[in-house]
């Protein structure tokens, strides 16, 4: 009752239509999985669990500065990780921030960089169905992503074709630590059946290959950890640009996730001044750079940039293309936006909406 | 190599003879001698001599051309990134005893950069020691990507010296390639490692402020070189809004980055990763809210503009005397000091 006059009160203007591009499911306990999981696997998992590139079995490289790195008040009264109740994420998320639409954005155990190919793929195929049966099924705002172990090219592009006929999945998933820079020729069957499924891939901040998080080196900090995943996404950009992923695809559609957007007009610019210099090197490339990320790639608002003046992120959506930027909140991060104070300048109705949602919409071909 | 023979003791001018030390190319991978960036058209030298190897050529080129105060040469060569140290150390020591004899001691105009062993700090510090009465190197060099992560507490030692005798510490584009140049793995082409230079000046500006190396040596300066500027505006939002979240792992970092950057960190203006320079430049002027940080550079011989249009026209003469002249005599304490020495006629 208190809701419906709640909703009665509300000013239209301040009335919010979302569609959140980055929303991180977790599962109260990793048994969750068992049921999609061949008997193989779920004993491999006990016994040996995840073999990756680090030195920690389960834990990331740099220990977040958060529990789980969550927002403080997004663990469930019945227990369980942030992200893991539905309930919670209903109440506390997609109802007051008007979510029409949810992508989930699943990362536990980074499938694409185990070492053990098969059970790495085994991971994506569990925990795509795992999406459908445990968040889809129950909540019609969210969809899934196809989450692949791109390092089994095969079996991503299995993984693909088996999930693209289903409509609850909006995309392909890939976190950017790759083993090689994802441009490689490796990779290429995972464009071509994105393409041939109509699927976009997302490439959303993760995974572990075993290279420094930065190409000095490994950092000490996690300020400098979270900073670097900014460099990294830049370095998959590149990757795909000059490698000519693009050129040869000119129907693929990729959005870039929580890698910032501060970078992306210099890197733009630094691409094409230098492939003017250095074309020669990649005649496969028959368009300046910016041209191709300008026309197939996006990018997910969060963590939105906060420069000195809001000129200056008007600025920045002008040389990025307001078309191109996808609205995200990262629930239930510690970084999380929210659609209401996250854009620190102003904007028209219009503006907001197409930030907001429309452009979402558009890519995902929401009707 | 066979130049810097002279230089070597009766050890190390053994082993390069007995080792044929001579005989290799040791030109650094971040620059392919032949790769069109690596050196303007109409600066090659005759007989496939090295870009940049001539005085002559350079005095024609550069210095007479442009008659800038002074000149600040930064040898990239493969002393500095030798795995053993030792080899690094007497390579160093010997080139910065050529460049002081075949540059410094030829032309008044030229000052250079102490190349280092930057991978054993007791030889880089050692290195930067014998210098030190020299004048006319005025900055330590070291490359963007070595073995560590530039702010690492083993490097330390570097900064205090370099702190104390009023050196910068010149960090310029180059990879030792210990690593990927890129978290992702290794790119397949040279344009990608070249774009990549860009990400590694933030990285490791993040690493110095992070381990708070400019907490700890507050008269410390550092000089990013050839590292495409533009990138600075996205960098100091970024880092400031992450500091703002997770400071408290580095409670001694207690300025916002783009502050301490403001105090501490200057740029070189070549290359300028925009297609309208003028506009990037007052732009950037803009976000980091200071006209102080930027520093005229030619990136002689490397081809980053034709002709002679090294600056955008039309900068104002405050902001075209700021960017040629006052902020490097602010950046470079022994250029200062010579020219003061010159006003007075010593």
């Amino acid at each position: 009752m208190s809701i419906i006059e709640l909703d009665r009160d509300t000013p239209a203007e301040t009335k919010l239509r979302v569609i959140d591009c980055d929303i991180h499911p977790a599962m109260t306990a990793w048994t969750e999985v068992h049921p999609y999981l061949a008997k193989q696997w779920i004993e491999h998992l006990s016994v040996y669990g995840s073999h990756l590139r680090h030195a920690f079995s389960e834990a990331l490289t740099h220990p977040r500065m958060s529990p789980d790195a969550a927002r403080v008040d997004a663990y469930p009264d019945e227990g369980g990780p942030p992200g893991s109740s539905l309930a919670l994420m209903r109440s506390q998320h997609l109802d007051p921030n008007g979510v029409e639409f949810g992508m989930l954005i699943p990362l536990r155990w980074n499938p694409g960089s185990q070492r053990n190919l098969d059970f790495g793929v085994a991971l994506t195929q569990a925990m795509n169905t795992w999406q459908i049966e445990r968040w889809v099924k129950n909540e019609p705002r969210l969809r899934a992503s196809v989450l692949i172990a791109q390092e089994d090219t095969a079996g991503s592009v299995a993984e693909i074709d088996a999930r693209a006929s289903d409509p609850n999945f909006t995309q392909i998933l890939v976190l950017p630590r790759t083993d090689e820079p994802f441009g490689r020729r490796r990779y290429w069957p995972i464009f071509e059946a994105a393409v041939r499924n109509n699927l976009p891939i997302a490439i959303h901040v993760g995974g572990t290959n075993g290279h420094p998080s930065t190409g000095g080196g490994w950092p000490s900090y996690y300020m400098e950890e979270h900073h670097a995943v900014a460099e990294t996404m830049q370095a998959v950009l590149t990757s795909l640009v000059f490698e000519g992923v693009f050129e040869r695809f000119p129907k693929l559609r990729v959005v870039i996730m929580e890698g910032g957007l501060g970078w992306i007009p210099s890197l733009s610019a630094r691409m094409d001044k230098h492939w003017t210099r250095l074309r020669s090197e990649v005649p496969h490339l028959k368009r300046p750079p910016s041209e191709y990320i300008r026309e197939q790639v996006w990018f997910t608002t969060q963590p939105m940039e906060e420069p000195g003046r809001a000129s200056q992120l008007i600025d920045l959506f002008d040389r990025i293309g307001w078309d191109r930027l996808l609205f995200s909140t990262d629930y239930p991060h510690w970084d999380f936006d929210d659609p209401r104070y996250a854009f620190k300048a102003p904007l028209s109705e219009a503006q907001r909406d197409q930030l907001l949602y429309r452009n979402a919409q558009a890519f995902y071909g929401i009707r | 190599m066979s130049v810097l023979l002279p230089y070597l003791d009766d050890y190390w001018r053994e082993m390069v003879r007995v080792r044929a030390l001579d005989r290799l190319n040791l030109s650094l991978t971040s620059y392919p001698q032949n790769a069109p960036l690596s050196c303007r058209p109409d600066w090659k030298l005759d007989n496939g001599q090295k870009p940049g190897s001539s005085l002559e050529a350079m005095q024609a080129h550069v210095l007479d051309r442009y008659r800038p105060r002074f000149g600040i040469l930064n040898c990239l060569y493969g002393a500095q990134v030798m795995h053993s140290e030792d080899m690094a150390a007497a390579f160093c020591r010997a080139t910065n005893d050529w460049i002081r004899d075949e540059w410094l001691s030829r032309d008044p105009r030229l000052r250079a950069s102490i190349v280092i062993p930057a991978h054993n700090t007791e030889l880089a510090v050692a290195e930067i020691e014998r210098r030190a009465d020299d004048q006319r190197f005025v900055q330590v060099l070291m490359l963007v990507s070595g073995e560590v992560t530039l702010g690492r507490r083993q490097l330390w030692p570097i900064y205090r010296i370099a702190e104390r005798l009023g050196l910068p510490i010149g960090v310029h584009a180059g990879n030792a390639y210990r690593y990927a140049p890129t978290a992702t793995g290794w790119p397949s082409y040279y344009v990608e490692d070249y774009i990549s230079q860009s990400a590694a000046f933030e990285n490791q500006l993040q690493s110095m402020i992070s381990e708070g190396v400019f907490a700890k040596f507050p008269g410390l300066k550092v000089v990013a070189i050839e590292s495409g500027l533009t990138w600075l505006s996205g960098f100091i939002w970024r880092a400031d809004k992450t500091w703002k979240g997770v400071r408290v792992e580095v409670p001694w970092v207690t300025r916002a980055p783009s502050e301490i950057i403001r105090d501490h960190v200057r740029f070189t203006v070549q290359p300028i990763d925009a297609p309208d320079e003028m506009e990037a430049i007052l732009r950037l002027i803009e976000h980091l809210e200071s006209d102080e940080l930027f520093l005229f550079s030619t990136d002689y011989p490397h081809w980053q503009f034709d002709g002679d249009s090294v600056l955008p026209e039309n900068l104002s003469g405050a902001l075209l005397r700021k960017i040629t002249s006052e902020n490097a005599l602010a950046t470079y304490p022994r250029l200062a000091r010579a020219e003061r020495l010159m006003e007075i006629g010593v």
